[in-house]
Parts: structure tokens; C-alpha cells; sequence
């Protein structure tokens, strides 16, 4: 082969094997590692899959929450003000987590409906909500009152 | 008055940079050298009056000027005056024009230290940082005028900065971030214009490396500031957490180490010319795609800003334009650089390659798993995250199939090396690595799969980097005179090598061998880890300048012996209402010990996390490593010396003494 030919044609493999690298990682990782996200509603019609990670939010139901007194257990209710489920967590919740507020939480629906929190998020001031967590309050509820929630987030 | 002044500056840098952005060029087009001159005095004045723009801003934070939205937004007179001043980059408008503030500084360092460079190449890469800084002068006076009056209906006092941005390291990463972002246009406006005028050669690669150095130094830097605030900071003593605005910038890092390396071969062979300039116009891009993705309000992070969807636009406007226009330029002229230079499949220039293919394979999988979540969205179906686990489980194959790579390519010689030799040079730190490598984790527990390949990745780097410096250090004249033969780049390169050696050790060892426990505790409570007693004492209120405190003491020994006393508190602050965990940190080169009040759970008892990281300190101080390794490259002798320009046929002549043939890598 021409020396030239040759050289491209390395090029040309060396670059689709980075390629390959790529996409064979991505498509095996993405096989387990991408968490839906589902609204209250979605869970509780059985729209969400049990045992499985997954990411649930809304609202954390006021007078909910409700602390173990010799762990760091704690479960309290979260909704979209259409459906509630209950979930439970084990660890140290965010310095902003607080009844009324919007939370996302990652984790496992048990059998019993009851959503297993391995991490659960909330953001960063009074009047800011995580995305998915207004846009499905706002599906629900038709309610302007939660997309003006969103609008501001103000921090890096 | 000093706000409209600021206004008024930023209106006049608009235009100096309009007119930059077309004089030099029609100057080009028509060879008009007077029309070219232009270019150095409106580099200047453009930089002049960004500057005043930001002293104004600045001005206003520190006087109080509470009229001004972006000043009422961000700050209040309790404030120290430090924050005050860091908050004018504390929010969107502000850190905007810390980015046009730094991309004119860059626009002006081009001007004063091209004196060498012929004038129409100068000119026309002024031209082309001109026009990126029109499209983000145009941005900010549009969408996001810090200068905006509350008038009639001044606030009393600002609403303050956000608490969490209330830090040194905070008031460090931005500029150093955006000093990485904004300098990789420099190389991209070098790119574009030897794309234009068709000329590119080893010169014009000699002039682009060391100021795609010298960004990838500020960007290694601010990342790894960036990463050391997250862990001290956010409270949770997280290092890493692939989080969407992380890996914006971590994006353009791999482009441009990639680009880096790509320069090399560039300079001392005259090959890979198109995919170089290629490299140059995706690294550049991807810093605007950070920018957009931070700026815009697509993503739920600590790093989102307000999102007005009039600046998402503007931002993937300007980012369209700049992909479609440097990519159809690119189509066109590329094909018009040839090489003739050879060189063997087992060749210094292949490893480079292929060092260069996997590190866009670890940028394609990053950027992948940032961007689908959002384009999925975008689309309407469904909203999912990537998370951690996808990350870790793509990056690190990709990551330790590079540090193999290194420690193979550090031996390997320009044109044509010998596949026996190579072997023989590598057989020891092989040997050595793998002792290492299952020596290091038995030793701090366990051998586990992903600890051995990391432990033996960064043992493999070092030995095979340390190997290499023996190997070229001798010398008749002894080991010294060797030593000091050696050129700066070189031991850039060492540095940089032996960075990455750390980074990995540190993230393998803090990763599988860290240990983290949340517990509810009441004081006078001890809880037993990693051989450590954590005595919890007692809890106290503390006054702070702009907040109050809780503030705990946890006495730590080890069989009775002190070890250290940390005070972890949360804090209260007045204004904003935020609560913040400040962590107790005892920081050492082999670990640090971690102790985060969580939340009073209720009898006196707080919810407690404690933590043993090992290393962790290693991943920023590789960083350092680094950012050093690229200052000491770009101190090498030859960017200051040779002038003339030179063609790929001198460099390819070029003697294979090492220094000919080490010199390019760092």
C-alpha cells in the first residue's frame, strides 16, 4: 500500500477505535446507570418501576416528617398535591431540606410503596425549586404560583 | 454616577471591539498594512475600557451602592470588604464581565508578546478575539446589564451574597476557571487565522503552544480549586461529583490536553496539522459550551444561575455561530495544509495519536453523559439523570488505558522506535508497578480490582517518567551536568507526568479506601473509626461577622494519644436565612480527617458525619503538579529565542538529540 494510504488508514482505525471505546462504554453504562425521574402521581398510578433506582420529587408534605429516636432514620411524605408517597432515609439530610420545600431523591421503590432513599436533594434557597420538581407541580396544578418558584435561583 | 460611567465603557469597548473585529481583517483581505495597524492600539483600548466597566462594578459593590440591582442582589454592608469585592463575579452579569474582563487581557497579551510575529498574522488573530468579544460584549449589554439601576426605590441593604460563595476559594476559582475558558481562544483565533491565510507551519505552531499552555495551566488550577471548595465547602467532603457544570469544565481540559500533545508533534514534526487545528476549534468550542451550560439555567446545580431564556438563546446563537462558522472555514481550507513527513507505526507520533484518540474518547463519554439527560429533555421524553456511577464506570477504564499509555509513550522516539527496546525499557517499572500495586492497597486493607489498576496506573507513570529522567540525565560529565542539560520543557513534562501519577493515586486510595460513617450523637459521646477515637465535647454558640453559629468540638485521639481537636459548625446567616455546614477538616499529605454537624435530630443529639480520606489531598496537589509542569514548559528557552519563521523541512532536520526529541512534550 502507498505510504501515505497507510499512514491515513492508521489514523482512520486509531480514531475509530476511540470511537468504539466510546460508545461500547456509554451504551453498557447506560444500560444501569440512568435514573428516571418520576412525580408522585407517576408512582402511586404504578407507573414506576419497584427496585429499581430511580428519582422521585415534589413537595415535603408539612407536619410529615417524622424522626427515629435512636438513629438517623427519618421518613416524611412527599407531594405534587394530587398524590403522596412515602418515603425513608438513612443519613444526614441537606442543610436545606425543611417541610414545604422541593426535594428530589434518589433511590429504590420497596414492594410496600414505600420510596428507599439513598440521597436526597434540596436546593438552594426559599423560592427555588429543582426543574423537574416545578414542571410536574406545574402540570398538576396549572398553578403559576409554583413556576414563579422556579425562576429564581441565584447562586453558583 | 460611577454605574452609567461603567455603562458608558462598556458601550465604548463595543465598539473598539466592532471595530476590531473588521478593520484588521478587510486589512487582511486587501493587504492594506495601515489598515492592519489598527489592531495592537484597539487590542488596547478595547481592554482599557472593559477594565473601567469592572472597576465601576467593583466600585459600586464596595461604596454600597445599593441602587444598583446587581449590587442589591449580591451583597450587603455587613459584607467584609473582600466579599464585597468577590461578589462582583458572585452572579451572572458580574461574572460576565469577569469573562470579557479576562478574554480583552488575553486579547492584550497576544498584542504585547506577538512583537515577533509577522503583522498581517497578528492583526488577524486580534480580529478574530475581537469578534468573540463583540458577540460577548453584545451579550452582556442585551441580556444582562449589570448596571441596572433600582431607581426610585433604593433598597436600604443588599440581599446579600450567597453564604456558600462567602470563601477564599470562591473568590479564586472563577477567575481562574474563565483565565482557562477565555485562553483557549487564543489558540482557536491562531487556528482560524492560519486557516484563513493558509499558512501552517512549524512557526505557527510554536506560537500557539505555549499560550494553549499556559490556559490548560489556569484551567488545571481552577478545577482542582473548583473541586478542593466542593469538599470543604459544600460540607459533605465530597472531592469529585461529575455534577453537569463540573464536567463543563473538565470538557475543555481534555480537549486541551489533547491539544497540547497535538501541538507537539505539530512543532517538532509538521504533522497532524488539520486535526491540530481541529483539536484547537473543539476545545475552544467546548469552553463556550461550558459558558452556555453554566449560563443559561438548563441545568439543576449548585453552579445554576437565574434562567432567562433570552440569554439560553443568545448564548447557543453565539455558540452555533462559532461551531458552524470555524467548521465550514475548516472544511474548506483544511485540505490545503499537507505533510511530508514519515514516520513508523511504532513512532513517538503514534503514541500522541493515541493518546490523543482516548482522550477525546473520555471527552465524547463525558460529554455524552452531560448532554443527553438535556437534549432528552429538550425532546419532551422524560426527564433522567446521569449520574456518578455512569461516570465512574466509563472514565476510569478510559483514564488508566491513558496512564498506560504515558508510561510506554515517555520512552518512545520521534519517527521510528524499536518495538525490542521499548519492550526492554519497560520491563522494570512494570515489575516495580505491579509489586506497588498490590503492596500499596494490601497494605491499606484490601486488594480490590479497581484500587490495583489505579495504584498501578499512577506507579506505572512515575516509575516510567523517573526511569526516562535517569535514562536521559547521563552523561560523561556526570549526573549533575546531565541533569542540568536537560531542557525546561522537559522537565515540564516530568512535572506534568508525575501530575497525573498523583491525581490518580489520590483518587484511587480516597475512593476505595476512604471510609465514611453518619452517626447521631450527643456530646460527650465517642464513636471508634479507622483506629480513631471521635470524642464528641461539647457544643457552643458562636457570633460570627454576618451569621451566628453552632459550633461543636470533637477531640480525636488514637489509643489515648491527641491527635486533634476540630470545630465543625453550622452556620446561620442573618440576612439570606441560609444554613451552612462548615466542616472541621485536619488536613495532611496522607489524609485528612473529617467531622460535618449534620442537623440537631432531636434531644440534644446531632445527626454527625465522620470521615477517614486518605490521599485526598493528592488529587489537588497533582493538579498543582500540573499547572507547574506547564509553567516551567512555557519557560523553555526556545519560545524566547528563534524568530524566523520555520518551515516543517527545518524541523524534521532537527538533530535527535534528546533534547530534539524530548523537548515537545510537556
Amino acid at each position: 500500500m502507498h505510504p501515505v494510504r497507510k499512514r491515513r488508514l492508521t489514523i482512520v482505525i486509531f480514531l475509530l477505535a476511540g470511537l468504539g471505546i466510546a460508545v461500547g462504554l456509554t451504551v453498557y453504562a447506560f444500560r444501569q446507570n440512568i435514573n428516571l425521574f418520576y412525580d408522585p402521581t407517576a408512582i402511586m398510578d404504578g407507573e414506576a418501576p419497584h427496585n429499581v433506582v430511580i428519582r422521585a420529587g415534589g413537595m415535603v408534605e408539612d407536619n410529615s416528617v417524622v424522626r427515629e429516636p435512636n438513629s438517623l432514620k427519618v421518613r416524611f411524605r412527599v407531594t405534587d398535591f394530587k398524590s403522596t408517597v412515602p418515603m425513608e432515609y438513612d443519613g444526614i439530610l441537606p442543610d436545606l431540606f425543611a417541610e414545604g420545600q422541593g426535594v428530589v431523591a434518589t433511590g429504590r421503590l420497596r414492594d410496600d410503596g414505600v420510596f428507599v432513599a439513598d440521597s436526597v436533594l434540596a436546593k438552594h434557597d426559599e423560592n427555588y425549586m429543582p426543574p423537574e420538581v416545578a414542571k410536574s407541580l406545574k402540570k398538576k396544578t396549572g398553578d403559576d404560583a409554583a413556576a414563579e418558584a422556579v425562576k429564581t435561583v441565584v447562586t453558583e | 454616577m460611577i454605574p452609567e460611567f461603567g455603562h458608558f465603557a462598556l458601550i465604548l469597548a463595543l465598539m473598539l471591539a466592532t471595530l476590531l473585529a473588521l478593520v484588521p481583517l478587510a486589512g487582511s483581505i486587501t493587504r492594506r498594512p495601515d489598515l492592519q495597524a489598527f489592531a495592537r492600539p484597539l487590542a488596547s483600548g478595547q481592554f482599557v475600557f472593559v477594565a473601567i466597566a469592572f472597576g465601576c462594578l467593583a466600585w459600586a459593590f464596595v461604596t454600597d451602592d445599593f441602587s444598583v440591582a446587581y449590587v442589591a442582589n449580591n451583597s450587603n454592608s455587613l459584607l467584609p470588604w473582600y466579599y464585597k469585592f468577590s461578589a462582583v463575579w458572585g452572579s451572572h452579569e458580574g461574572s460576565l464581565l469577569l469573562w470579557i474582563l479576562i478574554l480583552t487581557a488575553w486579547t492584550v497579551a497576544v498584542a504585547i508578546f506577538s512583537r515577533r510575529l509577522p503583522t498581517e498574522l497578528v492583526s488577524l488573530v486580534l480580529s478574530i478575539m475581537g469578534m468573540i468579544s463583540v458577540a460577548f460584549l453584545l451579550f452582556i449589554l442585551i441580556t444582562s446589564n449589570p448596571f441596572t439601576r433600582l431607581l426610585p426605590n433604593v433598597p436600604a441593604d443588599g440581599a446579600d451574597l450567597n453564604p456558600l460563595l462567602q470563601d477564599f476559594g470562591l473568590v479564586i476559582h472563577p477567575p481562574m476557571l474563565y483565565m482557562g475558558y477565555v485562553g483557549f481562544s487564543v489558540a482557536f483565533a491562531f487556528s482560524i487565522a492560519a486557516l484563513i491565510n493558509g499558512r501552517m507551519d512549524g512557526a505557527w505552531a510554536r506560537w500557539s503552544r505555549p499560550w494553549t499552555t499556559v490556559a490548560w495551566c489556569f484551567l488545571s488550577l481552577g478545577i482542582a480549586l473548583g473541586s478542593w471548595w466542593a469538599y470543604y465547602e459544600l460540607g459533605w467532603g465530597g472531592w469529585w461529583f461529575w455534577d453537569p457544570v463540573e464536567n463543563a469544565s473538565v470538557l475543555p481540559w481534555l480537549a486541551g490536553t489533547a491539544l497540547m500533545h497535538s501541538l507537539a508533534v505539530t512543532e517538532k514534526r509538521g504533522v497532524f496539522k488539520s486535526w491540530t487545528v481541529l483539536l484547537a476549534i473543539v476545545t475552544f468550542s467546548l469552553s463556550l459550551l461550558g459558558t452556555f451550560l453554566v449560563r443559561s439555567g438548563v441545568l439543576t446545580s449548585v453552579h445554576a444561575f437565574a434562567a432567562d431564556p433570552a440569554r439560553g438563546k443568545f448564548l447557543i446563537g453565539v455558540l452555533a455561530v462559532t461551531i458552524i462558522g470555524s467548521l465550514t472555514l475548516y472544511a474548506f481550507r483544511a485540505p490545503v495544509v499537507h505533510a511530508r513527513v514519515r514516520y513508523g507505526s511504532l513512532s513517538r507520533e503514534i503514541f500522541l495519536l493515541l493518546n490523543n484518540v482516548l482522550l477525546m474518547a473520555a471527552m465524547l463519554l463525558v460529554l455524552v453523559g452531560t448532554l443527553y439527560p438535556l437534549v432528552l429533555d429538550y425532546l419532551g421524553a422524560g426527564s433522567l439523570s446521569v449520574g456518578k456511577p455512569f461516570f465512574d464506570l466509563t472514565f476510569s477504564p478510559v483514564a488508566i488505558a491513558v496512564a498506560l499509555l504515558l508510561g510506554a509513550g515517555v520512552f518512545s522516539r520521534w519517527k521510528r522506535t524499536d518495538g525490542g527496546w521499548l519492550g526492554r525499557q519497560l520491563l522494570w517499572p512494570a515489575a516495580i508497578s505491579l509489586v506497588l500495586a498490590v503492596i500499596v492497597p494490601l497494605w491499606l486493607g484490601h486488594l480490590e480490582p479497581w484500587a490495583f489498576a489505579g495504584c498501578f496506573a499512577a506507579a506505572w507513570v512515575s516509575v516510567a517518567t523517573f526511569r526516562d529522567l535517569w535514562a536521559r540525565s547521563a552523561s560523561r560529565q556526570g549526573r549533575w551536568t546531565g541533569l542540568r542539560r536537560l531542557t525546561r520543557s522537559y522537565y515540564g513534562m516530568v512535572l506534568g507526568h508525575l501530575g497525573v501519577a498523583v491525581v490518580m493515586a489520590g483518587a484511587t486510595v480516597v475512593t476505595n479506601y476512604g471510609v465514611e460513617r453518619d452517626v447521631r450523637m450527643v456530646p460527650g459521646e465517642t464513636v471508634e473509626m479507622s483506629g480513631l477515637t471521635f470524642h464528641f465535647d461539647s457544643l457552643r454558640h458562636r457570633q460570627g461577622p454576618n451569621y451566628s453559629a453552632e459550633q461543636g468540638r470533637f477531640v480525636i485521639t488514637r489509643e489515648g494519644e491527641p491527635v486533634t481537636t476540630l470545630y465543625p459548625e453550622k452556620r446561620v446567616y442573618a440576612v439570606q436565612r441560609n444554613v451552612m455546614t462548615e466542616a472541621g477538616i485536619d488536613g495532611g499529605l496522607f489524609r485528612d480527617l473529617f467531622v460535618a454537624l449534620g442537623e440537631p435530630v432531636g434531644d440534644d443529639a446531632w445527626a454527625v458525619r465522620i470521615q477517614y480520606k486518605p490521599l485526598v489531598r493528592w488529587v489537588w496537589l497533582g493538579a498543582i503538579f500540573m499547572a507547574l509542569g506547564g509553567a516551567l514548559a512555557i519557560a523553555d528557552r526556545r519560545y524566547r529565542m528563534r524568530v524566523t519563521r520555520e518551515s516543517p523541512e527545518t524541523a524534521k532536520q532537527e538533530p535527535s538529540s534528546p533534547e530534539a526529541v524530548t523537548g515537545g512534550v510537556s
